[in-house]
This record gives structure tokens, C-alpha cells and sequence, in this order.
């Protein structure tokens, strides 16, 4: 990791220093244990702060859009997805960015980590290859890397960058597409039981808005949320199917658009299980049109399309 | 006073009977304040609860009064929540913030009946923190882990039992119902050597904080400082000293209720005008603002800080934008970039 933090650094420098961008967007150390925070780099010097480990966790493509000028970017595989889908959404300029591409093995979760120390405040993450050591205040804990990382990390097959203008080490055995069986298990539930499953979850929603703010494909001007003319959903969080409308309606917005990052999910404070929503919509669009969003350049976003062979089972009835 | 800690599933299932009590309970990976039934659900062995005490007295949606229209005229109805309550395990720096709240909702030119009944028919019980965490940096904004502002009793853990202090009139009343036993010399030994042993490691240094925004507004720190925010609500809905709020009509037809819901400064819409302008028109004026209100304006029109150092914001960003370090390069800042 350090080693490739030394390379991402080099990349940056040179880059500011011939001028070729006027922004690095990477990482930094945080400030909570193994924490790696986004961080802008604008000078040679600054881009000596640049980092990365295995909590380097917000998807970056989130910040593109609202840069001007030439904009280089540390993106792991699941950043240059998102950006991939931008692009082919005209919102980024595929000349104004650099993509510093790192393969990604997967990012740590750290309320998986917590867990390993029964309540008690994790102090510090020490990576050692494969493994972690969590240290607490009076006890210490080595953990496997892979049975740390997000979901999203755990089922992405995605961790080596689809495209990029510089790579960062090498490149990475590819891996198998998960299944489905979170979801599936899901689907097999009754009526009721998912129902009963999302008023538990979304009545811990405080419409903070974190998980739509830290989607990089969640840019509309204006959320549906936000507006009160008309007023399409009601604005207080006591009202659980308000919850469920405002997240309902958010996935839909992302259906075919959603790279399976995580992010959403990540930002949520109340830890509510987004991805199950988000992951369904991958499901659905990989079954009904074999596609995946933000794999490649030249497909064309899926439900921005038509074929005559569209599958249209929902609109007819037998 | 003292109460062994084996009593106090009984001792909370006294108080349910006369009074609406809150906890802390385990949700999932964290704990919440909520209305237990029984004593045996109160959860004191984590740390801060997600949400802070400031929920109970101002929740994030309230009825404020319900409406009909009907032929024969409109009837309105005030929703006033009178229930007796007890907090029970609140944190030293949840119960301050509820003295610095007091401040806006019941001040020279307003009060606000909705939080005042509240806060005027509850019983504050809180309990100190033997181990605070990293991200605590309460005693570096006029708090301390066993600071009893706000509260009518403070539990000091010893183990297998809690030494109870009694802070206010009520509070005495209360433990004096319940029975509770005086505590021996020993016991109150121990509670002092408790909250000697107790270190919060995280300080904050504000010295000179306040000069620095009363000039700094239109600096360019505040081009970069915000940068990653993602303009979320997570550190404002989860901060207890935050307090803005929406007032909405949930009606349907002529039917409905009023509502005062949570807001944020993060919010674009939040200071968006009926015209279309919005005078915040970037993150940069927004975090600003944040900045501002709890070490400035706050300050200016009540002389504190609006932080007490939970560190929930720190905690819960989803992009690591730490508080400390804000205030630190605030405090750092200069006039121009290259001076
Ligand atoms: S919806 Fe969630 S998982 Fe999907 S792209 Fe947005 S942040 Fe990533
Ligand atoms: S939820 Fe929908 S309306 Fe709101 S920002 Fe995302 S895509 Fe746009
Ligand atoms: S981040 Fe979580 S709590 Fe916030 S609005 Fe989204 S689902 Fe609700
Ligand atoms: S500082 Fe963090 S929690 Fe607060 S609005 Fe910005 S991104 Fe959200
Ligand atoms: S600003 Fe942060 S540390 Fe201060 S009281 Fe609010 S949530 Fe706690």
C-alpha cells in the first residue's frame, strides 16, 4: 500500500509540475484510524499529502463535475465506473480528465471492524498485508482483510479500472461476478415480510440525504426531495413511507445507472442496508438487458436506449 | 447516594409507572434514546447514543397543532406533550447542550412552549463518562466528562455500582423517593479517583477562534475548507447543539397538521428565497455558515460556543471533514493565500 502511495504521489507531482492538470482529486490520511479522506492537490507540494490504503472508500467521481480546468483524478475501480457512466451521460469531459487508475482490491469496512472489538473504540488499524491489527484501549485483534471489506468490495468484479490514463501497480487477477443470493433471497420473500423489513429499516432514516449526496450519479439541480412545487413527497421524517418513497424513488433514478459502489450505503449514519434496494435495480438490469453500467465507453446507457427486441414484459399482460 | 448497578432494572421499572422514561437502547450497531418498558432495556455500556438527548425536547418532525375544516368552522388543536419524563444515561455533553438550546427556545424575545413544557416536566439523570472516546473533546469547550450542567443527578460508575450525586432540587427528590442509599466514604473515594483516572486525550484549541471569524468572512480559507463536503444533513441532524428547523403543513384537503421538521444550513434549499435567490449559493457559504453560527453568532448572541464536543459529527461524516481540523486551520487563517 505505502508502496503505491509513493507511486500516486509521483504521478501527481509530475503532473502539476509539467502543468498538465491544475487539480489532483485523491486521497489524504484521515483523521480516524486508517481513515483516507478526499483531498485536492493544486501544488507539487501538496500533492506530497496524497495517499492510499485500505479505507480509502468515497467514490471520487463525485467531485468531477463541478471542477473547471484539467482535473487528474486517483480513481479505483469503482470510481472510473461512475466516471464512465458520467462521461457517457455528458456530464464529464473525457479530455479535461487524467485518470490516475489504481486496481482495487476492496476497501475495509469499519463497522465491520468495530465489531471485532465488542463495543469498545477502535484506537488503531495497522495493515500487514493480508491482515489487520485492530487495537482497542486494552486489547488488540488480527483480522483478515477479506472478511473486512464493504459488501460492495466483497461482490465487485470490477477492482481493476476500465479505463485510465496512467496505472498505478499492476493489475489484478480478474475475479468472477457475485451472485445474487443476498437479493434473490430477498425476492423470495413475501409481500409482507419485505415490507415488514423496510418500515425497520427506513424508520431509522433521518433524511439526512447523505446516501444522494454521496452518489456520484445523483446530480439532478433539483432532488425531487427538495422541491415543494409540487410537493411530491412529504418533507417530515416521522412518516416511515415517506422514507421509503424518497429512497424508492432515489434507486429508480438510478436504475442502469448504478455502479454497485457502495457509496450510498458508506455515507448513511443510521446504517440502513441500501444496497439491497440499489443491488435489486444491478440485478434487474443485468437480467432483462445483459447490461452493466459504466463498464465501457461505447455502450450506450442502457434505459437510454431502445431495441426492438426490448424485453417488455411489464407492459403486457396475458 | 448510591444504587448497585444490579438495581437499576428495578429502579427504572419504579419511574416507568409515574414517568415516560428514555434510554439509551442497543439498535442494531449503535444505541438510541428511546421510551423503554422496562427497566432491563436501558443499554449504559456504549458510549454516546447516534442521536443526541436534544431528540426528546425537539424532535426532528413535531406536531405542533392539527387542523380540520368543515362546514360548520375550523377547529384547531395544539399538540402539547405534557408527559412527566426521565432521561436516564445521558452523556455530560448531551445535557449541556440542552442548556445552550435553552438559549434559542426561551430567550428575551421568544418562547417556545413545544420544547419548554418538555424541558420543564423531565428529570435529566445522566451518567459520567469513565472512558471517553478518541473523538471527545468536551473539556476543550467549557464541558468535562462529569459535568453535571443540565443534569438533576450524575451516576459515577465504581464498578458494581453507581455513587449518585445529587445537582439539583428535583433530582434530590427523586433519589430520596427511590430509596437510595448513602454512599460510604469508600464509595465516594472511588468516584473521585474514577473521575480523576478519566483523560480526555483530544484537545481543541479555541484561543483566538472567535477573533479570527469576527474578521475572516470573506477570507480565502473558506475556498478550500469545504471542499469535500458533500452538503449532507449527517452532521447537523446528528449534532446536539444544531437547531434549525422547517415548519410544513402536512394537510390533505382542508385537513392536516403543522409541522416543524429539522433543517440544515447544508441544504441548498435551505436559505433558497420564494424569488428564486438564494444568498448561500455554494457549499463554501453554506459550511461557512455552520463554522460561523456555532463559534460565532452563537457566541455573539448568548457567549458560548455552540459545540460540546461529542464528537458525533467526526464521527459520522461520511467524508472524514473533522471538525478539530477545520478549527484549527480557521484559527491559522490569514488574510490572503500567500501571505
Ligand atoms: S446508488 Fe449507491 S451504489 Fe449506486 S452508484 Fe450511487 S452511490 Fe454507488
Ligand atoms: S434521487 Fe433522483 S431526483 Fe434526486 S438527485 Fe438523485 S436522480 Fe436526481
Ligand atoms: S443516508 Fe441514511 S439516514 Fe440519511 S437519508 Fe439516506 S437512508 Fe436516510
Ligand atoms: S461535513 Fe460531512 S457530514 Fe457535514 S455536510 Fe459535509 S459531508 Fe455531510
Ligand atoms: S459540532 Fe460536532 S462535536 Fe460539536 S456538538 Fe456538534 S456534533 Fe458534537
Amino acid at each position: 500500500m505505502s508502496k503505491l502511495a509513493e507511486q500516486i504521489k509521483g504521478a501527481a507531482k509530475k503532473l502539476l509540475t509539467e502543468k498538465k492538470v491544475d487539480l489532483v482529486v485523491g486521497f489524504t490520511e484521515g483523521s480516524l484510524p486508517l481513515r483516507g479522506t478526499p483531498f485536492f492537490a493544486r501544488t507539487p507540494e501538496e500533492a506530497d499529502q496524497l495517499t492510499w490504503n485500505l479505507d480509502c472508500e468515497n467514490n471520487l467521481a463525485n467531485y468531477l463535475r463541478k471542477k473547471p480546468g484539467k482535473v487528474a483524478v486517483v480513481a479505483k475501480g469503482c470510481d472510473v465506473r461512475s466516471i464512465v457512466a458520467l462521461i457517457k451521460e455528458n456530464q464529464l469531459n473525457r479530455d479535461n480528465l487524467y485518470i490516475i487508475g489504481v486496481p482495487c482490491r476492496g476497501m475495509i469496512d469499519r463497522r465491520k471492524v468495530a465489531e471485532l472489538l465488542s463495543g469498545q473504540e477502535v484506537l488503531a488499524i495497522e495493515e500487514n498485508g493480508d491482515t489487520l491489527v485492530i487495537k482497542g484501549n486494552n486489547s488488540s485483534v488480527t483480522a483478515k482483510v477479506a472478511d473486512l471489506l464493504h459488501n460492495s468490495c466483497r461482490d465487485c468484479s470490477y477492482g481493476n479500472p476500465v479505463i485510465y490514463d496512467e496505472l498505478i501497480g499492476e493489475l489484478l487477477p480478474e475475479k468472477e461476478a457475485a451472485d445474487f443470493n443476498e437479493i434473490k433471497a430477498f425476492e423470495a420473500k413475501t409481500t409482507a415480510e419485505r415490507r415488514a423489513f423496510m418500515n425497520s429499516e427506513f424508520s431509522k432514516c433521518i433524511r439526512c440525504y447523505a446516501c444522494r449526496n454521496a452518489c456520484p450519479m445523483c446530480y439532478c439541480e433539483e432532488c425531487f426531495v427538495d422541491c415543494n412545487q409540487p410537493e411530491w413527497i412529504g418533507k417530515s421524517a416521522y412518516n416511515v413511507e415517506d422514507n421509503i418513497l424518497f429512497q424508492v424513488v432515489r434507486v429508480f433514478h438510478l436504475a442502469g445507472r448504478c455502479v454497485d459502489c457502495g457509496a450510498c450505503e458508506r455515507a448513511c449514519p443510521m446504517g440502513i442496508n441500501l444496497r439491497l434496494l440499489t443491488r435489486k435495480t444491478v440485478k434487474d438490469v443485468k437480467e432483462l438487458f445483459n447490461a452493466e453500467a459504466g463498464v465501457n465507453l461505447e455502450d450506450k446507457p442502457v434505459l437510454a436506449t431502445f431495441t426492438n427486441d426490448d424485453p417488455e414484459a411489464f407492459l403486457l399482460k396475458e | 447516594m448510591i444504587i448497585s448497578k444490579k438495581d437499576i432494572p428495578g429502579f427504572l421499572d419504579k419511574l416507568i409507572s409515574e414517568y415516560q422514561v428514555f434510554a439509551p437502547v442497543q439498535e442494531g450497531s449503535f444505541t438510541l434514546f428511546k421510551p423503554i418498558s422496562s427497566g432491563t432495556n436501558a443499554d449504559l455500556t456504549a458510549a454516546n447514543t447516534k442521536l443526541p438527548a436534544k431528540e426528546i425536547f425537539f424532535p426532528q418532525s413535531e406536531k405542533l397543532f392539527s387542523y380540520n375544516a368543515t362546514e360548520e368552522g375550523v377547529k384547531v388543536e395544539e399538540v402539547l406533550d405534557e408527559q412527566k419524563k426521565v432521561i436516564f444515561g445521558v452523556r455530560p455533553c448531551d445535557a449541556r447542550s440542552l442548556v445552550l438550546l435553552d438559549n434559542v427556545f426561551d430567550n428575551d424575545k421568544f418562547q417556545d412552549p413545544y420544547y419548554l413544557t418538555k424541558r420543564a416536566n423531565t428529570i435529566m439523570i445522566g451518567i459520567g463518562c469513565n472512558t471517553p472516546l478518541s473523538t471527545c473533546f468536551c473539556t476543550s469547550v467549557n464541558g468535562s466528562p462529569f459535568d453535571t450542567k443540565g443534569l438533576d443527578l450524575l451516576l459515577v460508575d465504581i464498578g458494581d455500582a453507581y455513587v449518585v450525586e445529587v445537582v439539583s432540587d428535583k433530582g434530590k427528590s427523586l433519589a430520596e423517593q427511590a430509596g437510595l442509599a448513602a454512599a460510604t466514604d469508600a464509595d465516594k473515594a472511588a468516584a473521585a479517583k474514577i473521575k480523576e483516572t478519566a483523560t480526555i486525550t483530544c484537545q481543541v484549541n479555541t484561543d483566538g477562534l472567535k477573533e479570527k471569524l469576527d474578521t475572516n468572512f470573506y477570507w480565502p480559507i473558506w475556498d478550500r475548507i469545504h471542499e469535500k463536503c458533500l452538503g449532507c444533513g449527517a452532521c447537523t441532524y446528528l449534532c446536539p447543539t444544531c437547531h434549525c428547523f422547517d415548519i410544513v403543513d402536512d394537510a390533505k384537503d382542508c385537513n392536516g397538521c403543522r409541522v416543524r421538521n429539522w433543517d440544515s444550513c447544508a441544504f441548498p434549499i435551505f436559505t433558497l428565497h420564494g424569488s428564486g435567490h438564494n444568498p448561500r449559493t455554494s457549499n463554501k457559504e453554506r459550511y461557512r455558515q455552520r463554522i460561523m453560527h456555532k463559534f460565532k453568532y452563537f457566541v455573539d448572541n448568548f457567549n458560548e460556543i455552540a459545540c460540546v464536543g461529542c464528537g458525533r459529527c467526526i464521527n459520522n461524516c461520511p467524508v472524514n471533514l473533522d471538525i478539530r481540523a477545520v478549527l484549527e486551520d480557521v484559527r491559522g487563517s490569514e488574510a490572503r493565500l500567500d501571505s
